[in-house]
Protein backbone atom coordinates (compact mmCIF):
# COMPACT_ATOMS: atom_id res chain seq x y z
CA UNK A 1 0.00 0.00 0.00
CA UNK A 2 1.10 3.41 -1.11
CA UNK A 3 1.93 6.35 1.27
CA UNK A 4 -0.38 8.66 0.08
CA UNK A 5 -3.15 8.98 -2.88
CA UNK A 6 -3.32 10.87 -6.19
CA UNK A 7 -6.87 12.21 -6.15
CA UNK A 8 -8.03 14.42 -9.09
CA UNK A 9 -11.31 15.16 -8.49
CA UNK A 10 -14.04 17.31 -10.45
CA UNK A 11 -14.55 21.34 -9.86
CA UNK A 12 -16.54 23.68 -11.25
CA UNK A 13 -20.35 23.11 -12.91
CA UNK A 14 -20.81 21.14 -16.62
CA UNK A 15 -17.73 23.55 -17.77
CA UNK A 16 -14.86 23.03 -15.14
CA UNK A 17 -11.27 20.96 -14.30
CA UNK A 18 -10.02 18.21 -12.28
CA UNK A 19 -8.39 19.50 -9.50
CA UNK A 20 -5.45 17.37 -8.17
CA UNK A 21 -4.99 16.61 -4.66
CA UNK A 22 -3.15 13.94 -2.04
CA UNK A 23 -4.76 12.06 0.51
CA UNK A 24 -3.16 9.72 3.04
CA UNK A 25 -4.22 5.72 2.59
CA UNK A 26 -5.60 4.19 5.55
CA UNK A 27 -7.16 0.88 6.19
CA UNK A 28 -10.61 0.32 4.53
CA UNK A 29 -10.87 3.43 3.13
CA UNK A 30 -13.64 4.50 0.81
CA UNK A 31 -13.86 6.65 -2.04
CA UNK A 32 -16.62 9.01 -0.08
CA UNK A 33 -13.58 8.90 3.00
CA UNK A 34 -11.13 10.38 0.62
CA UNK A 35 -13.51 12.67 -0.67
CA UNK A 36 -14.16 13.39 3.11
CA UNK A 37 -10.93 14.14 3.86
CA UNK A 38 -10.66 16.53 1.03
CA UNK A 39 -13.21 18.64 2.32
CA UNK A 40 -12.22 18.90 5.46
CA UNK A 41 -8.52 19.02 5.84
CA UNK A 42 -7.74 20.32 2.86
CA UNK A 43 -10.80 22.54 0.54
CA UNK A 44 -13.36 23.18 2.57
CA UNK A 45 -15.25 24.58 -1.09
CA UNK A 46 -15.60 20.99 -2.14
CA UNK A 47 -19.15 20.01 -2.68
CA UNK A 48 -20.45 16.59 -2.52
CA UNK A 49 -23.64 15.06 -1.36
CA UNK A 50 -23.69 12.25 0.81
CA UNK A 51 -25.92 11.36 4.24
CA UNK A 52 -25.94 7.62 5.65
CA UNK A 53 -22.72 6.13 4.73
CA UNK A 54 -23.58 2.94 4.43
CA UNK A 55 -25.08 1.49 1.70
CA UNK A 56 -28.37 2.90 2.08
CA UNK A 57 -29.56 6.32 1.20
CA UNK A 58 -27.65 5.97 -2.69
CA UNK A 59 -26.97 9.77 -2.10
CA UNK A 60 -23.24 9.05 -2.42
CA UNK A 61 -22.79 7.84 -6.35
CA UNK A 62 -20.22 10.02 -8.14
CA UNK A 63 -18.08 8.62 -11.19
CA UNK A 64 -15.06 6.62 -9.41
CA UNK A 65 -12.65 6.49 -12.61
CA UNK A 66 -15.46 6.62 -15.21
CA UNK A 67 -17.91 4.31 -13.36
CA UNK A 68 -20.73 4.98 -11.77
CA UNK A 69 -20.71 3.66 -8.02
CA UNK A 70 -22.06 4.10 -4.79
CA UNK A 71 -18.55 6.25 -3.00
CA UNK A 72 -19.78 4.52 0.17
CA UNK A 73 -19.10 1.05 -0.73
CA UNK A 74 -16.30 1.34 -3.40
CA UNK A 75 -12.90 0.50 -1.33
CA UNK A 76 -9.91 2.57 -3.01
CA UNK A 77 -7.76 -1.00 -3.11
CA UNK A 78 -10.35 -1.71 -5.63
CA UNK A 79 -10.60 0.99 -7.87
CA UNK A 80 -7.18 2.82 -7.74
CA UNK A 81 -4.68 2.45 -10.49
CA UNK A 82 -1.16 3.08 -9.72
CA UNK A 83 -2.28 4.21 -6.44
CA UNK A 84 -4.23 7.14 -8.51
CA UNK A 85 -8.09 7.97 -8.35
CA UNK A 86 -10.39 10.11 -10.52
CA UNK A 87 -13.60 11.16 -9.11
CA UNK A 88 -16.32 13.18 -11.12
CA UNK A 89 -20.18 13.65 -10.39
CA UNK A 90 -22.71 11.29 -11.73
CA UNK A 91 -22.56 11.52 -16.37
CA UNK A 92 -26.10 12.26 -17.94
CA UNK A 93 -27.29 14.75 -15.21
CA UNK A 94 -26.49 18.79 -14.92
CA UNK A 95 -23.97 19.29 -12.54
CA UNK A 96 -24.61 21.77 -9.46
CA UNK A 97 -21.42 22.00 -8.36
CA UNK A 98 -18.40 20.10 -8.19
CA UNK A 99 -19.58 16.65 -7.61
CA UNK A 100 -23.16 17.72 -7.03
CA UNK A 101 -25.30 16.93 -9.68
CA UNK A 102 -29.03 18.04 -9.89
CA UNK A 103 -30.99 14.97 -10.07
CA UNK A 104 -34.64 17.00 -11.14
CA UNK A 105 -34.76 15.57 -13.88
CA UNK A 106 -33.99 11.89 -12.85
CA UNK A 107 -36.68 12.20 -10.25
CA UNK A 108 -39.36 14.19 -12.69
CA UNK A 109 -39.17 10.96 -15.42
CA UNK A 110 -40.04 8.51 -12.56
CA UNK A 111 -43.30 11.11 -12.30
CA UNK A 112 -43.53 11.31 -16.06
CA UNK A 113 -43.66 6.93 -15.85
CA UNK A 114 -46.37 7.20 -13.60
CA UNK A 115 -44.27 5.80 -11.07
CA UNK A 116 -46.58 6.89 -8.18
CA UNK A 117 -48.66 4.40 -6.90
CA UNK A 118 -52.96 4.88 -7.08
CA UNK A 119 -55.12 2.11 -5.55
CA UNK A 120 -58.67 2.31 -4.84
CA UNK A 121 -58.67 1.26 -0.89
CA UNK A 122 -59.08 3.02 2.20
CA UNK A 123 -58.45 2.65 5.06
CA UNK A 124 -61.59 0.99 6.18
CA UNK A 125 -60.98 -1.72 3.97
CA UNK A 126 -59.30 -4.84 4.88
CA UNK A 127 -55.58 -5.57 3.25
CA UNK A 128 -54.96 -6.73 -0.33
CA UNK A 129 -54.14 -10.44 -0.23
CA UNK A 130 -51.00 -10.82 -2.79
CA UNK A 131 -49.80 -14.58 -3.00
CA UNK A 132 -46.18 -14.11 -2.41
CA UNK A 133 -45.28 -16.91 -5.26
CA UNK A 134 -47.50 -15.30 -7.74
CA UNK A 135 -45.66 -14.32 -11.11
CA UNK A 136 -46.73 -10.70 -10.38
CA UNK A 137 -45.01 -10.86 -7.34
CA UNK A 138 -42.61 -12.17 -8.01
CA UNK A 139 -41.72 -9.70 -11.11
CA UNK A 140 -42.39 -6.93 -8.52
CA UNK A 141 -39.65 -8.38 -6.12
CA UNK A 142 -37.00 -8.18 -8.50
CA UNK A 143 -36.89 -5.09 -9.33
CA UNK A 144 -38.80 -3.13 -6.08
CA UNK A 145 -35.42 -2.70 -4.07
CA UNK A 146 -34.29 0.26 -6.12
CA UNK A 147 -33.06 3.12 -3.85
CA UNK A 148 -33.03 6.08 -6.47
CA UNK A 149 -29.23 6.46 -6.62
CA UNK A 150 -29.38 7.40 -10.31
CA UNK A 151 -25.96 5.20 -10.75
CA UNK A 152 -28.02 3.00 -13.97
CA UNK A 153 -28.95 6.33 -14.94
CA UNK A 154 -25.66 7.42 -15.16
CA UNK A 155 -24.34 4.42 -16.87
CA UNK A 156 -26.97 4.42 -19.61
CA UNK A 157 -25.91 5.09 -23.28
CA UNK A 158 -29.36 5.94 -24.58
CA UNK A 159 -29.95 8.03 -22.01
CA UNK A 160 -26.47 9.94 -22.87
CA UNK A 161 -27.91 10.23 -26.72
CA UNK A 162 -31.17 10.95 -25.97
CA UNK A 163 -32.15 12.69 -22.87
CA UNK A 164 -35.53 12.26 -22.92
CA UNK A 165 -35.52 8.76 -22.45
CA UNK A 166 -37.27 7.79 -19.28
CA UNK A 167 -34.01 5.72 -18.05
CA UNK A 168 -33.67 2.52 -16.42
CA UNK A 169 -34.69 3.24 -12.97
CA UNK A 170 -38.00 5.21 -13.85
CA UNK A 171 -39.10 1.90 -16.44
CA UNK A 172 -37.91 -0.09 -13.40
CA UNK A 173 -40.27 1.52 -11.05
CA UNK A 174 -42.78 1.63 -13.56
CA UNK A 175 -41.99 -2.38 -14.02
CA UNK A 176 -43.19 -2.90 -10.15
CA UNK A 177 -46.22 -1.06 -10.45
CA UNK A 178 -47.54 -2.92 -13.64
CA UNK A 179 -46.83 -5.96 -11.86
CA UNK A 180 -48.76 -4.61 -8.54
CA UNK A 181 -52.42 -5.83 -8.71
CA UNK A 182 -53.72 -3.06 -6.51
CA UNK A 183 -52.74 -0.26 -8.69
CA UNK A 184 -55.70 1.56 -11.55
CA UNK A 185 -54.06 3.16 -13.45
CA UNK A 186 -52.19 0.53 -15.59
CA UNK A 187 -53.21 1.62 -19.18
CA UNK A 188 -52.03 5.14 -18.54
CA UNK A 189 -48.89 3.76 -17.33
CA UNK A 190 -48.32 1.87 -20.51
CA UNK A 191 -49.03 4.74 -22.59
CA UNK A 192 -46.44 6.75 -20.70
CA UNK A 193 -43.48 3.75 -20.92
CA UNK A 194 -43.86 2.86 -24.47
CA UNK A 195 -42.77 4.46 -27.39
CA UNK A 196 -39.74 6.83 -28.07
CA UNK A 197 -38.71 7.85 -24.73
CA UNK A 198 -39.78 4.81 -23.04
CA UNK A 199 -39.17 1.28 -23.58
CA UNK A 200 -38.77 1.04 -27.01
CA UNK A 201 -35.75 3.16 -27.27
CA UNK A 202 -33.47 0.74 -25.05
CA UNK A 203 -30.80 -1.17 -26.86
CA UNK A 204 -30.43 -3.56 -23.87
CA UNK A 205 -26.79 -2.80 -23.70
CA UNK A 206 -27.08 -3.91 -20.10
CA UNK A 207 -24.58 -1.36 -18.47
CA UNK A 208 -27.61 -0.42 -16.14
CA UNK A 209 -27.74 -3.95 -14.67
CA UNK A 210 -24.28 -4.54 -14.82
CA UNK A 211 -23.98 -1.10 -12.48
CA UNK A 212 -26.65 -1.63 -10.13
CA UNK A 213 -25.23 -1.64 -6.55
CA UNK A 214 -28.33 -3.37 -5.89
CA UNK A 215 -28.44 -5.78 -8.47
CA UNK A 216 -31.36 -5.01 -10.14
CA UNK A 217 -31.65 -5.80 -13.84
CA UNK A 218 -33.81 -3.17 -15.69
CA UNK A 219 -33.48 -4.40 -18.78
CA UNK A 220 -35.47 -7.39 -17.57
CA UNK A 221 -38.40 -5.28 -16.20
CA UNK A 222 -37.73 -3.30 -19.87
CA UNK A 223 -38.60 -6.06 -21.73
CA UNK A 224 -41.49 -6.93 -19.41
CA UNK A 225 -42.83 -4.17 -20.70
CA UNK A 226 -42.10 -3.90 -24.18
CA UNK A 227 -44.14 -7.30 -23.94
CA UNK A 228 -46.87 -5.68 -22.43
CA UNK A 229 -46.95 -3.01 -24.70
CA UNK A 230 -47.37 -5.02 -27.54
CA UNK A 231 -49.62 -7.30 -26.06
CA UNK A 232 -52.21 -3.96 -25.71
CA UNK A 233 -51.45 -2.42 -28.72
CA UNK A 234 -52.78 -5.45 -30.61
CA UNK A 235 -55.89 -5.32 -28.22
CA UNK A 236 -56.29 -1.64 -28.89
CA UNK A 237 -55.97 -1.07 -25.54
CA UNK A 238 -52.67 1.29 -25.81
CA UNK B 1 -25.31 27.79 -26.04
CA UNK B 2 -23.63 26.00 -22.79
CA UNK B 3 -23.70 22.27 -22.74
CA UNK B 4 -26.08 22.53 -19.45
CA UNK B 5 -28.61 24.68 -21.28
CA UNK B 6 -28.41 22.22 -24.37
CA UNK B 7 -29.09 19.80 -22.06
CA UNK B 8 -32.15 21.38 -20.39
CA UNK B 9 -33.01 22.63 -23.61
CA UNK B 10 -33.38 18.75 -24.48
CA UNK B 11 -35.31 17.90 -21.71
CA UNK B 12 -37.73 20.20 -20.93
CA UNK B 13 -41.34 18.88 -20.63
CA UNK B 14 -41.99 20.84 -23.97
CA UNK B 15 -39.38 19.09 -25.62
CA UNK B 16 -40.40 15.46 -24.18
CA UNK B 17 -44.09 16.03 -24.66
CA UNK B 18 -43.05 16.78 -28.66
CA UNK B 19 -40.29 13.55 -28.89
CA UNK B 20 -42.98 10.92 -26.83
CA UNK B 21 -45.83 12.15 -29.43
CA UNK B 22 -49.21 11.18 -29.83
CA UNK B 23 -51.28 8.61 -28.15
CA UNK B 24 -50.98 6.86 -32.27
CA UNK B 25 -47.38 7.20 -32.27
CA UNK B 26 -47.03 5.01 -28.94
CA UNK B 27 -49.15 2.47 -30.11
CA UNK B 28 -47.12 2.42 -33.55
CA UNK B 29 -43.77 2.02 -31.78
CA UNK B 30 -45.25 -0.88 -29.87
CA UNK B 31 -46.79 -2.86 -32.66
CA UNK B 32 -43.16 -2.28 -34.67
CA UNK B 33 -41.36 -3.94 -32.22
CA UNK B 34 -44.06 -6.68 -32.02
CA UNK B 35 -43.65 -7.29 -35.34
CA UNK B 36 -40.05 -7.55 -35.31
CA UNK B 37 -40.14 -10.11 -32.48
CA UNK B 38 -42.49 -11.78 -34.47
CA UNK B 39 -40.64 -11.82 -37.61
CA UNK B 40 -36.99 -12.75 -35.60
CA UNK B 41 -38.35 -16.04 -34.13
CA UNK B 42 -39.23 -17.26 -37.82
CA UNK B 43 -36.10 -15.99 -39.19
CA UNK B 44 -34.24 -17.67 -36.12
CA UNK B 45 -35.74 -20.95 -37.34
CA UNK B 46 -35.70 -20.16 -40.91
CA UNK B 47 -31.57 -19.91 -40.44
CA UNK B 48 -31.32 -22.90 -38.71
CA UNK B 49 -33.26 -24.64 -41.65
CA UNK B 50 -30.99 -22.60 -44.06
CA UNK B 51 -27.42 -23.47 -42.56
CA UNK B 52 -28.22 -27.18 -41.92
CA UNK B 53 -29.77 -27.64 -45.53
CA UNK B 54 -26.65 -25.56 -47.30
CA UNK B 55 -24.26 -27.83 -45.08
CA UNK B 56 -26.17 -30.61 -45.79
CA UNK B 57 -26.00 -29.86 -49.97
CA UNK B 58 -22.52 -28.74 -50.70
CA UNK B 59 -20.92 -32.15 -49.24
CA UNK B 60 -18.92 -33.24 -52.08
CA UNK B 61 -19.43 -30.02 -53.51
CA UNK B 62 -22.56 -28.50 -55.70
CA UNK B 63 -22.69 -26.62 -59.04
CA UNK B 64 -25.28 -24.60 -60.25
CA UNK B 65 -26.99 -26.91 -62.46
CA UNK B 66 -27.56 -29.60 -59.18
CA UNK B 67 -29.04 -26.81 -57.45
CA UNK B 68 -31.71 -25.88 -60.04
CA UNK B 69 -31.95 -29.56 -60.80
CA UNK B 70 -33.33 -29.66 -56.84
CA UNK B 71 -35.57 -26.86 -56.76
CA UNK B 72 -37.26 -26.74 -59.93
CA UNK B 73 -40.55 -27.64 -59.40
CA UNK B 74 -39.89 -28.13 -55.53
CA UNK B 75 -42.92 -26.04 -53.92
CA UNK B 76 -41.71 -26.92 -50.02
CA UNK B 77 -38.43 -25.10 -50.98
CA UNK B 78 -40.11 -22.16 -52.50
CA UNK B 79 -42.71 -21.88 -49.47
CA UNK B 80 -39.54 -22.09 -46.95
CA UNK B 81 -37.85 -19.39 -48.66
CA UNK B 82 -41.01 -17.44 -49.62
CA UNK B 83 -41.69 -17.13 -45.73
CA UNK B 84 -37.88 -16.37 -45.02
CA UNK B 85 -38.19 -13.74 -47.29
CA UNK B 86 -41.33 -12.38 -45.88
CA UNK B 87 -39.99 -12.71 -42.45
CA UNK B 88 -36.52 -10.52 -43.95
CA UNK B 89 -38.55 -8.07 -45.38
CA UNK B 90 -40.83 -7.07 -42.25
CA UNK B 91 -37.37 -7.63 -39.38
CA UNK B 92 -34.79 -5.43 -41.56
CA UNK B 93 -37.14 -2.40 -42.10
CA UNK B 94 -37.95 -2.23 -39.10
CA UNK B 95 -34.41 -2.42 -37.66
CA UNK B 96 -33.32 0.34 -40.38
CA UNK B 97 -36.08 2.80 -39.59
CA UNK B 98 -35.09 2.39 -35.90
CA UNK B 99 -31.33 3.19 -36.76
CA UNK B 100 -32.35 6.34 -39.63
CA UNK B 101 -34.60 7.29 -36.17
CA UNK B 102 -31.82 7.94 -34.03
CA UNK B 103 -28.90 8.86 -36.31
CA UNK B 104 -30.81 11.22 -38.71
CA UNK B 105 -34.09 12.00 -39.33
CA UNK B 106 -35.67 10.98 -36.67
CA UNK B 107 -38.45 8.40 -35.72
CA UNK B 108 -40.93 10.10 -37.64
CA UNK B 109 -42.48 9.60 -41.09
CA UNK B 110 -39.66 9.62 -43.06
CA UNK B 111 -37.72 6.80 -41.40
CA UNK B 112 -40.56 4.83 -41.81
CA UNK B 113 -40.97 5.93 -45.81
CA UNK B 114 -37.58 4.91 -46.27
CA UNK B 115 -37.69 1.83 -44.61
CA UNK B 116 -40.92 0.51 -46.23
CA UNK B 117 -39.48 1.36 -49.63
CA UNK B 118 -36.80 -0.95 -48.32
CA UNK B 119 -39.01 -3.38 -47.57
CA UNK B 120 -40.67 -3.65 -50.94
CA UNK B 121 -37.44 -3.94 -52.32
CA UNK B 122 -36.61 -6.70 -50.08
CA UNK B 123 -39.53 -8.52 -50.58
CA UNK B 124 -39.81 -8.05 -54.66
CA UNK B 125 -36.27 -9.43 -54.86
CA UNK B 126 -36.17 -11.92 -52.88
CA UNK B 127 -39.70 -13.42 -53.83
CA UNK B 128 -38.43 -13.35 -57.95
CA UNK B 129 -35.05 -14.92 -56.50
CA UNK B 130 -37.79 -18.01 -55.27
CA UNK B 131 -39.61 -18.01 -58.15
CA UNK B 132 -36.69 -18.02 -60.50
CA UNK B 133 -35.32 -21.28 -58.53
CA UNK B 134 -38.68 -22.96 -58.15
CA UNK B 135 -40.96 -22.11 -61.51
CA UNK B 136 -38.41 -21.01 -64.04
Amino acid sequence: MTESLKVRVWRGTDRGTFAAYEVPRSESQTVLDVVTHIQRRIDPTLAYRFACRVGMCGSCAMSVNGIARWTCRTHVSHVAKNGAVEIAPLPNLPVIKDLVTDMREFFDKWSRAKGQFRGTKTRGDDFARIAPASAERIAADAGIECIGCAVCYASCDVVAWRPAFLGPAALNRAWTLVNDSRDVRQRDRLRAVAGDAGCHSCHTQGSCGERCPKHIEPTAGIAGLKRLAARAAIRGEL
Amino acid sequence: MSAKERFQARTAPEAWSAESGPVSDVRRQALLWYWQRVSAMVLALCVVVHLAGIIYAVRGGLTAAEILGRTRGNWAFGAFYAVFVVACAIHAPIGVANVIGETTVGRGSSALVIASVLGVAMLLMGLSAVYGLVAS
